[in-house]
């Protein structure tokens, strides 16, 4: 019924995006529940009475449980559009890292770069700011081209350098733009240190003053829907981070992603063969580069607020992180590790806001009885100042964070796109084991 | 028989300058004139900093070594070194105030009581001797089991590490700072006008005899092996050399290094307060340039280009400062980062490092 995956009659079906019917109705299906997602889907909200009657799920539903509750809630509409907006700089790190093989700590400098670009570009200005009010199609690109031009700046440089020298200068770049956004002339820019700028809104317009065409800052009406800012926001990120993705494993597959892997499994030897080892580094600098402008953009657009020290070494890791877990060098391990990164310290933080008593269920009886305070849950501190070796919920993310990356690291150093290749051929060759 | 080409001996006693060469030229006559001017205009401030510069200079030399040693024997930069710094640091300050060491007596602000130097010293070795053992414990579940693997992989895991201990370390460290009550404080001395802090004296000494040691520990037995393992691991390990006791030796090392770095970084060429605070854990980001600079495989590099940066951030510190509206408040953390690029557009092995061998 699939057809034989393996087979390939011609090099131009080996060469495709979605090589099988089978991963084309896959991908198909996906897409379509994340355009699906923000919207009340009625079969996932307890309105829809079939699903309460089933007695666990239904009870879950009404309980309110966050894994339950997920589909149909607002809430979780900022975290997945996080996502998506990590999602296109993890996409440019991946080219860079995990195609090329240049590893860079520098991410959330260029990120910076192109947040910066866009408030500048589409900013307003005024208050010791400066800003030229351009639409959308003018500072998102803009903000991607100037992270671009930055990377090719730097790349004489990087190119010279490989592994960890290259790490390490690059994780300067992170320090020297924080300290750049900070000085007189950068305050211009990037806002006031601490404080940032005003991010403008999503709002697509054609020129300077026009009446938007879509209002993405507001409440509004399509069609037969209402949509709320926040699902208008995700749309917009949803098309921007598939239009992205989709561009990058198309680059993979061409002539210059071959030449990028080949100097990434061995540069003399690509060399040898032909590849211009040079041209072809500042390239996956500057496409990197790119995607990271465009990312950092999109950051501060849907936070509302450029800030400077957003873009700092923590956020360089995170993209490290969301290469090694979700496995570097493929487009769909780094969709499913930038998912991974940002949603999991969201579980944990829903999960022990459950746990921690608030919502009266048994384990919060237990917790406020007998393990701690009435405002503690055993190791958890649930107010601000955390008293002694009991940390916030907030330093319990960061430590689950570093622990992730550590034994993720040496249990599965393929990342998830590791543990699906190994699930997938096992059904493959269901019920043979070889 | 004509000669083409010049004798051989020609090439090395001139030479033809490099662009970089011409680079390093070009910067270096005007800085250097700029700087024998200062040391006519004022000879105290001159001598004053340039005690700093070796203050800081031997401080970063310090956290270097421990870079640099962890790095000969597992070929990857430990990122948790700050972490381990901080936490070095910390347990000093446990054992000065909880550690019921025999021979301390606490400092009163109240009655003026001198300083007890050999309970501080008992506390340091204790604390020290933690500090190796989070060293040991760190390389036998996190850098062990990773043998054989991409370096790059277990960099990230360092990194990860970091950020795990830097929350432990800032959650004891977030409201109250914790002093170290280091006997000679934050004081100093006066030659001539100028002041010398002790703390510059003490890292000068430390730094010395930091190197000295690694110096000496490379021409041991375990020196030798750990040097085999840094050319060769598979090799060594077919020589019957233990690597797994190697990396050991080095993580333990590194962290002690780390840890006396740590206690420095609290001292006044980095910080004024004597005490522990969420940004000790810095000091080690702070030294990666001199690391990188001098070479990430040489102990000598890592003096020489701790000493580079140290001067070169104290220095700009100093005769910069007028310009800090254009260069932006806190410029001189920077200064680093920069020589740092310089430099590797000149030598991108680092001024003492071993240039990779490649192959097709």
């Amino acid at each position: 019924m699939f057809g034989r995956p393996n087979l390939y009659t011609s090099y131009d079906q080996e060469a495709q995006i979605f090589p099988t019917w089978s991963k084309k109705i896959a991908v198909g299906l996906f897409v379509l529940t994340l355009f699906l997602l923000p919207f009340d889907v009625p079969l996932f909200t307890d309105e829809i009475p079939v699903l309460k009657s089933i007695p666990i799920i239904g009870s879950l539903i009404g309980e309110g449980i966050p894994l339950a509750r997920f589909l149909g809630d607002e809430t979780w509409l900022r975290p997945i559009s996080l996502v998506l907006v990590l999602a296109i700089a993890a996409l440019g790190l991946n080219l860079l890292a995990g195609v090329a093989g240049q590893v860079s700590l520098g991410h959330a400098f260029f990120m910076g770069v192109g947040g910066t670009t866009a408030a500048f570009l589409g900013g307003e200005s005024g208050d010791g700011l400066y800003g030229l009010g351009l639409p959308i199609w003018i500072w998102l690109p803009g903000a991607g081209v100037a992270a671009a031009l930055v990377g090719i700046l730097i790349s004489p440089v990087a190119v010279r350098l490989r592994g960890l020298y290259l790490a390490i200068v690059t994780l300067g770049l992170v320090f020297l733009g924080i300290h750049l956004g900070n000085t007189s002339w950068g305050r211009k820019f990037a806002g006031a240190p601490g404080l940032g700028r005003r991010f403008q809104e999503l709002d697509i317009r054609i020129w300077k003053e026009d009446v938007p065409l879509v209002n993405v800052g507001d409440d509004g009406h399509w069609l037969w829907f209402d949509v709320t800012d926040n699902q208008k926001r995700y749309l917009f990120l949803l098309v921007a981070t598939i239009v992205m993705a989709l561009l990058a494993k198309n680059l993979i597959r061409t002539r210059t992603g071959r030449a990028l892997q080949a100097i990434r499994d061995r540069d003399i030897a690509a060399e040898v063969m032909g590849v211009p080892e040079f041209k072809y580094k500042v390239i996956a600098f500057a496409i990197s580069s790119f995607y990271a402008g465009m990312g950092g953009a999109l950051f501060a657009a849907l936070s509302g607020q450029m800030l400077g020290t957003d873009y700092n070494l923590f956020l360089s890791v995170e993209f490290i992180a969301i290469l090694l877990i979700g496995g570097a060098g493929t487009v769909s391990g780094t969709l499913i590790g930038t998912f991974f990164v940002v949603m999991i310290p969201q579980f944990v933080e829903e999960i022990t806001k459950w746990l921690s008593g608030k919502e009266g269920g048994i384990v919060g009886t237990f917790a406020d009885g007998v393990l701690a305070g009435p405002d503690d849950f055993g190791v958890i501190a649930t107010g601000t100042q955390s008293p002694g070796w009991q940390l916030s919920v907030f330093d319990w993310n960061i430590v689950l964070f570093g622990v992730l990356i550590v034994v993720f690291l040496i249990v599965e150093p393929l990342g998830l796109y590791g543990v699906w290749i190994r699930v997938r051929n096992y059904w493959k060759q269901w019920p043979f084991s070889y | 028989m004509t000669a083409t080409t010049a004798p051989r001996g020609w090439s090395y006693s001139l030479g033809k300058i490099s662009t970089g060469g011409w680079f390093l030229i070009g910067i270096g006559i005007p800085l250097g004139g700029y700087l024998v001017y200062e040391l006519f205009d004022d000879p105290v401030l001159f001598f004053q900093t340039t005690m700093k510069s070796f203050g800081l200079g031997s401080v970063y030399a310090i956290v270097a070594l421990g870079f640099v040693l962890i790095f000969k024997a597992t070929q990857t930069v430990n990122f948790a070194q700050g972490a381990l710094a901080a936490s070095g640091a910390l347990f000093v300050s446990y054992a000065v105030f909880d550690g019921h060491i025999p021979f301390t007596t606490l400092r009163n602000p109240l009655i003026e009581i001198e300083p007890e130097w050999l309970g501080w010293s008992l506390s340091v070795v204790m604390a020290l001797a933690f500090s190796a053992m989070l060293g040991l414990l760190i390389e036998r579940l996190a850098i062990r089991p990773m043998v054989g693997q991409p370096l790059f992989s277990v960099a990230v895991i360092t990194l990860g590490l970091e950020i795990v201990l830097r929350v432990f370390n800032n959650d004891a460290v977030e409201v109250d700072f914790r002093s170290l009550e280091i006997p000679y404080g934050t004081g100093g001395f006066t030659v001539g006008d100028a002041i010398v802090n002790w703390s510059y004296i003490a890292a000068m000494i430390t730094a010395t005899v930091a190197f000295v040691a690694v110096y000496i520990f490379y021409r041991t037995r375990t020196g030798i092996a750990m040097r085999a393992v840094a050319f060769d691991q598979e090799a060594a390990m077919a020589q019957g050399i233990n690597v797994g006791k190697v990396f050991a030796i080095a993580w333990a090392a590194g962290a002690v290094l780390a840890a006396i770095g740590g206690i420095f970084a609290t001292q006044p060429p980095v910080k004024q307060t004597g005490a522990v605070e969420p940004e000790t854990a810095n000091i080690a980001f702070r030294a990666l340039p001199a690391v990188i600079l001098g070479g990430l495989d040489s102990a000598t590099g890592a003096l020489v280009g701790g000493l580079i940066v140290g001067f070169a951030e104290i220095f700009a510190g100093q005769y910069l400062a007028g310009q800090t509206d254009l260069l932006g408040p806190g410029y001189t953390l920077i200064v680093p980062y920069v020589v740092m690029i310089v430099a590797l557009l000149v030598r991108p092995y680092g001024l003492f490092g071993t240039p990779e061998i490649r192959r097709v």
